[in-house]
């Protein structure tokens, strides 16, 4: 069995007469924490949402734990999970039945100890009964992040966890991030702008530009094939090539 | 299909209609009101002029058995509508649930809504208009059971539609019902209709549930040949949605309007 939780092989995706994913193809290791950055429009987003099944390629193919994600999308996603800054759970729900709600569709043993545990580590338990609504655009974002580690996925996706947050939340939520993946093994792709956090989080990263993969490896092995000393001038240099 | 999965969605869905009295007047105030507006119409044209005692019958019958279809077509569409409506829709599909799970859940709460409205104006027939629905008997459940199949298809295809062209199909979750009401002989007879239009009416199972309802309060027989007609159209449409349904999902995620939904 290959160490690879994810196979990405010749990616494309077409609407139209506009091509959003050229050709992108990686793996992702197990237990490994992958980057995914690039600019606005350089087809992160629409790769992301091919990982999680909400979009069909035009061709290629997805491996996750060895299946194919189109023919066997349910199995796979009982072990992967999402969160997004961009993304709320409903507003018209409590905190804590959103959480039993997705707890119950997750499947998970002992949902509401899980779902107090992670309520205090995100700090989030004095809230567990307030609308989702209500919350502020931090404190939703950590409640996506709960959410997305009740089922304990083998792999997790985040787009941008850490928008939003300010710098000492930012910071908490990156460690216990971590944490996690060091405990559980998991794996993570996180798409980000925020340099702190690929730089903290990734131990690799794939650089995109109108939906191709144009740089990938460490973050040492970036800085040096830019001849850059940070990642933001790498970014930029990319963005503007 | 794995009833825990299920059970999760309409809980999701109780919590919402829990605190949103909107919701709840689609099945306490909407049905009533209608209940209320036909009677007493119904009652007037007989004071005016020479209709038959048995037009209070009919139209109440009709107002009661189409308000059970309506409902549960309604249902169906709008559990996805408050998704849709909620930005929940992303965290719908990324999960892990099956096509036949969401539908069912749908369909659950289509019939379970249809029951209430079904009991709620039957009492309130009964108390305004001696009217007693529970009259038809054994005819009354199968009549029920042809409705409600009825409503969870056309909800089901309801959502496909809005699946596949977006928000601005959303306004079928309440008008697609009332296209086929006018051919479907719901509070008339359908040799009332124009000549041409007649052959367009047997496309309807709904056509075949009220022209048996009549019959069953006209005669008191359970009318066989209406219902099975019905129970017939009902099982073709029913599997023939199922496909459109997948479909209709399969071209969204196509064109990527999941996400696009979502955002």
């Amino acid at each position: 069995m290959s160490n690879n939780v994810m196979e990405v092989r010749a990616l494309r995706k077409e609407f139209g007469s506009s091509v959003a994913v050229e050709n992108v193809s990686f793996e992702v290791r197990k237990g490994e924490i992958l980057g995914l950055l690039g600019a606005n429009g350089a087809g992160k987003s629409t790769t992301l949402f091919m990982l999680l099944g909400l979009i069909t390629p035009s061709s290629g193919s997805i491996r996750v734990f060895d299946k194919d994600l189109q023919t066997n999308r349910v199995e796979i996603l009982q072990r992967m999970n999402f969160a997004s800054s961009y993304q709320c759970l409903p507003y018209n729900l409590k905190v804590w039945e959103n959480l039993h709600v997705f707890s119950e569709i997750y499947r998970v043993e002992n949902g509401k100890r899980k779902a107090v545990e992670l309520l205090d580590m995100f700090e989030l338990t004095h809230l567990r009964n307030k609308m989702t609504g209500s919350l502020s655009s931090g404190e939703q974002t950590r409640l996506n992040l709960c959410k997305a580690l009740l089922s304990d996925p083998d792999l997790l996706l985040l787009d941008e966890p850490t928008a939003s947050l300010d710098p000492d939340l930012a910071d908490k939520v990156r460690k216990i991030l971590l944490e996690l993946q060091r405990q559980n093994g998991m794996t993570i792709v996180n798409t980000s702008h925020n340099m702190a956090d690929v730089h903290e989080l990734c131990d690799r990263i794939l650089f995109m530009r109108k939906g191709n993969v144009i740089a990938e490896g460490t973050t040492a092995e970036i800085l040096d094939k830019f001849a850059s000393t940070s990642l933001e001038e790498v970014f930029i240099a990319i963005a503007r090539s | 299909m794995d009833l825990r999965v299920i059970k999760a969605l309409l809980m999701k869905y109780m919590f919402v209609c829990s605190r949103n009295s909107f919701r709840a007047m689609d099945v306490f105030f909407w049905p009533l009101m209608d209940l209320f507006v036909w009677g007493f119409l119904s009652i007037y044209m007989l004071k005016v002029s020479h209709a038959l005692p048995s037009l209070i019958t009919f139209l109440i019958g009709a107002t009661i058995l189409w308000n059970v279809l309506y409902r549960a077509q309604h249902a169906v569409s709008v559990m996805f509508l408050e998704d849709v409506w909620s930005r929940n829709l992303l965290n719908i599909f990324v999960a892990p649930i099956k096509t036949s799970e969401y539908v069912g859940a749908a369909y659950f709460m289509g019939l379970v809504q249809s029951v209430v409205v079904m009991v709620l104006l039957g009492i309130a027939a009964a108390a305004f208009y001696q009217f007693n629905l529970f009259q038809l008997g054994i005819g009354l459940a199968i009549l029920f059971a042809n409705l409600m199949l009825m409503g969870c298809w056309l909800g089901l295809l309801t959502t496909g539609f809005i699946l596949r062209w977006g928000p601005p199909a959303e306004a079928l979750a309440w008008a697609v019902p009332f296209l086929i009401q006018p051919i479907s002989g719901v509070f008339y007879p359908i040799s009332v209709l124009p000549v041409w239009i007649q052959p367009l009416a047997k496309v309807f199972p709904s056509s075949y549930i009220f022209e048996g309802m009549r019959e069953m309060l006209t005669t008191g027989s359970t009318a066989p040949h209406y219902l099975w007609c019905a129970f017939i159209l009902n099982v073709v449409y029913m599997i023939a949605t199922g496909f459109l349904f997948r479909y209709f999902l399969q071209e969204a995620r196509k064109m990527g309007f999941l996400a696009k939904y979502a955002a």
